[in-house]
């Protein structure tokens, strides 16, 4: 027989209504009770319950509901952030029981029969845990006790007055059989399918459909099918398996009294980062983000989160304090006294995957170590590498990262840039572009109307020391960005010149100005 | 008649005062017109204004996966130089060095093999020779980038220039720039007629890397 008999056992199931909302208003700072919606492609996923009230529902167009509620704060769907925040309440709930599964960010699962022994009985540990979480702070959680995930998720969600249901053991097929089969079509787009079908077939539900025979449903409707079947029979065999609570990585100092030189902090964070490297390396992790965070007295956090494009070693750490200290002060002293430095990191990686080969990957380590002095004469920012990223002007292509940190674009190079110049690329770029005057033959100013027409056609051009005269041009090439917003909006129209001496120039002309923007030399 | 250029390259090298230096790849056109026949390791070169030459120098030895800096030069065109074919993976800029442009030539010049400066201002002679007294102890080649006659660097191998060029697909108020036939000329140390070469540059922009060329000597 498939695994999906054998008889379910106790759940104990926690589910934070709107989640998304809670964690959108806890990581970006909104007001609890503003009007909020979490949009995903296009369609709200989540809503606050105030925004309910005014008709928001979820699957609704972004636009249709803000027709309805004209002043809905929209923000867009974080599943990464929302399971950070959610992280705090998997915490809270393992201080009181052990071994919760985390279905998904504001779900999460418990198997009740240890609680049940340890607290009394099953409504006396989800009071437990009720209280703990009001506590934290997470309003309107509701806790259904049921045989199985399915049965205990059903419980927790039915609109009942009191925040705890327990459904008796044995009893869930009698309590999902007037629930409609809606309630089966969660996630995948398989599910969605099975369930209008049985709409379709005159199963409209839970009981309907679990009154079927197994066979013949799974004949019909295949192995998803028998496994909705078998869920609607409150025959949900799916285990809790608990999580296994991850390791405490961060590793933090706290200088009494307060430190105010960066070398003084950068040799007291040293012990501190051989401790952190050491406790990733022992749980066979390496760090390829990391994230310090640095207290001062007068109660200012500096947070910064650092990406390395291999992985950290101790010297780097340090090396990334010192860079965050010396980014808010001047030479050596600080504004004010560090009093705690954290560790924190930001993503972690296998050590399998960055073992160096046999014959060495990535740069040579004389090549490191030469540049990694020259970042600490010049500071960090000094030595840069390159790459071409996306854009229309000459600077815009250019992405520079500053050495040991990794690549990322401000601009994708992958969509077309409609409008860039064709290659040859100057070899010359001017950041910023250097302001120049261009006359045409008669000696005006050139200018070009509304229409990207040009009046006359260009015969010399002055830097203002020296002017230049030009045997061939080519252009305009208008390229009209971001006009959606008025403060980053640009009308730029480029040329090509030739000077007699032949050099080329690259030259835009914006709101009346001519600027020089690269040189081909 | 075709011999002679041969012949001349012989008698060069029968000439040579110095030990046995290896040679970095280069340019094929420009190969000829350096003393030695390529850029030398351990070399100072200076190259007048022209960031395209500088490009078409570091061009071969970055393809052949040396490491290459640049100093000082905050508008050296990043597009560009991988449409030479230089790889920016392995291509280091330090934009503005600021007082310490010598010692960080000097830092990075004990890692990378081909280091392009501008200096912003006149060396004492003294620091010039600790600086190719390292390049040379490192192996490292230095282009000297100039800007006119007035700023060259003591000690270079040879000086090379752009001294003629003109441009094709631009025309009056249509085209757009496309290649370009070029003329490098190299006046070496040691004296002697400059040398030139015509260049087409870049031909193939962008698939092959290196420009390609057509050179001739006259």
């Amino acid at each position: 027989m498939p695994a999906s008999i054998s008889a379910p056992e106790r759940v104990l199931l926690l589910w934070c209504p709107d989640w998304p909302v809670e964690a959108a208003i806890r990581t970006q700072g909104l007001k609890p009770d503003a009007l909020i919606a979490i949009i995903e492609t296009g369609r709200v996923f989540a809503c606050s319950a105030s925004a309910r009230a005014e008709g928001v529902i979820r699957g609704l167009k972004l636009r249709e509901a803000q027709a309805r509620c004209p002043t809905l704060l929209v923000a867009p769907h974080h599943p990464d952030e929302e399971a950070r925040a959610f992280e705090p309440v998997l915490t809270a709930i393992e201080e009181l029981m052990p071994g919760v599964q985390s279905l998904r960010p504001g779900v999460c699962a418990i198997r009740a029969r240890g609680p049940a022994s340890y607290y009394g009985s099953e409504e006396e540990a989800a009071l437990w845990l009720l209280d703990q979480l009001d506590e934290l702070g997470v309003p309107g959680t509701r806790i259904g006790i049921a045989d199985g995930v399915f049965t205990a998720e059903q419980a927790a969600r039915q609109r009942f007055p009191q925040r705890i249901r327990v459904v008796p053991a044995g009893t869930a097929a009698e309590y999902l059989a007037p629930l409609p089969v809606g309630v089966l079509d969660d996630s995948s787009a398989g599910e969605a399918s099975v369930v209008t079908l049985l709409r379709r077939l005159g199963v409209y539900t839970l009981g309907d459909f679990a009154a079927l025979d197994a066979g013949d449903v799974r004949d019909r409707l295949g192995e998803q099918g028998a496994r909705l079947h078998a869920l609607s029979g409150g025959l949900d065999s799916r285990p809790v398996v608990a999580r296994v609570p991850p390791d405490d990585l961060e590793c933090a100092i706290a200088f009494e009294p307060a430190v105010d030189r960066i070398d003084q902090v950068a040799f007291g964070v040293r012990a501190l980062a051989d401790r952190f490297i050491a406790g990733l390396t022992a749980a066979k992790l390496v760090c390829t983000a990391v994230r310090v965070e640095l207290d001062s007295e007068s109660d200012e956090l500096s947070s910064r989160t650092w990406l390395h494009p291999r992985s950290f070693t101790t010297a780097e750490v340090v090396d990334r304090v010192r860079w965050q200290l010396q980014g808010g002060a001047s030479e050596v002293g600080l504004s004010s006294g560090i009093i705690a430095v954290r560790l924190i990191p930001a993503s972690v990686d296998s050590i399998g995957n960055h073992e160096e080969g046999l014959f060495g990957g990535g740069p040579d380590e004389r090549i490191h170590h030469a540049l990694s002095r020259v970042q600490g004469m010049l500071g960090r920012t000094a030595v840069l590498t390159g790459a071409i990223g996306g854009g229309r002007g000459p600077a815009d292509r250019a992405t520079l990262v500053p050495w040991g940190d990794r690549l990322v674009h401000d601009r994708e190079p992958s969509p077309p840039w409609p409008g860039h110049l064709p290659a040859p690329a100057p070899s010359t770029v001017f950041e910023p572009p250097r302001p120049v005057t261009v006359f045409s033959a008669s000696g005006d100013t050139l200018a070009v109307d509304v229409r990207g027409a040009l009046n006359g056609s260009p015969a010399s051009m002055s830097s203002g020391r020296s002017t230049l005269r030009l045997t061939a041009w080519a252009g305009p090439w208008t390229v009209d960005e971001q006009w959606w917003d008025s403060a980053r909006a640009s009308r730029t129209s480029r040329f090509q010149v030739v000077d007699t001496t032949g050099t080329a120039w690259l030259l835009a002309l914006e709101h009346g100005h001519w600027w020089a923007e690269g040189r081909y030399d | 008649m075709a011999s002679v250029p041969e012949l001349r390259e012989r008698i060069r090298q029968l000439q040579t005062t110095k030990l046995d230096t290896r040679s970095l790849p280069t340019h094929p056109a420009i190969a000829r017109l350096l003393p030695g026949g390529a850029l030398q390791e351990g070399a100072t070169y200076s190259v007048d204004r022209s960031l395209t030459l500088i490009m078409l120098l570091l061009a071969a030895p970055s393809a052949a996966g040396a490491w290459c800096g640049v100093v000082g030069v905050p508008e050296f065109g990043v597009e560009a130089a991988a449409g030479f074919g230089i790889d920016l993976g392995r291509l280091v800029l330090v934009p503005d060095p600021g007082d310490q442009w010598l010692a960080t030539t000097g830092a990075i010049a004990d890692a990378l093999r081909v280091i392009v400066i501008r200096p912003p201002k006149r060396a004492s002679d003294a620091s010039v020779a600790r600086l190719s007294a390292r390049l040379r102890k490192r192996g490292a080649t230095l282009l000297v980038l100039g800007n006119g006659s007035h700023n060259t660097w003591p000690q270079s191998e040879a000086m090379l220039s752009i001294t003629e060029s003109s441009w094709t697909g631009i025309g009056d108020g249509h085209g757009h720039l496309r290649s370009r036939e070029a003329t490098v000329t190299v006046t070496s140390r040691t004296g002697g007629r400059p040398r030139s070469a015509r260049i087409l540059l870049p031909e193939n922009y962008g698939d092959t890397g290196v420009g390609s060329l057509q050179a001739a000597h006259w």
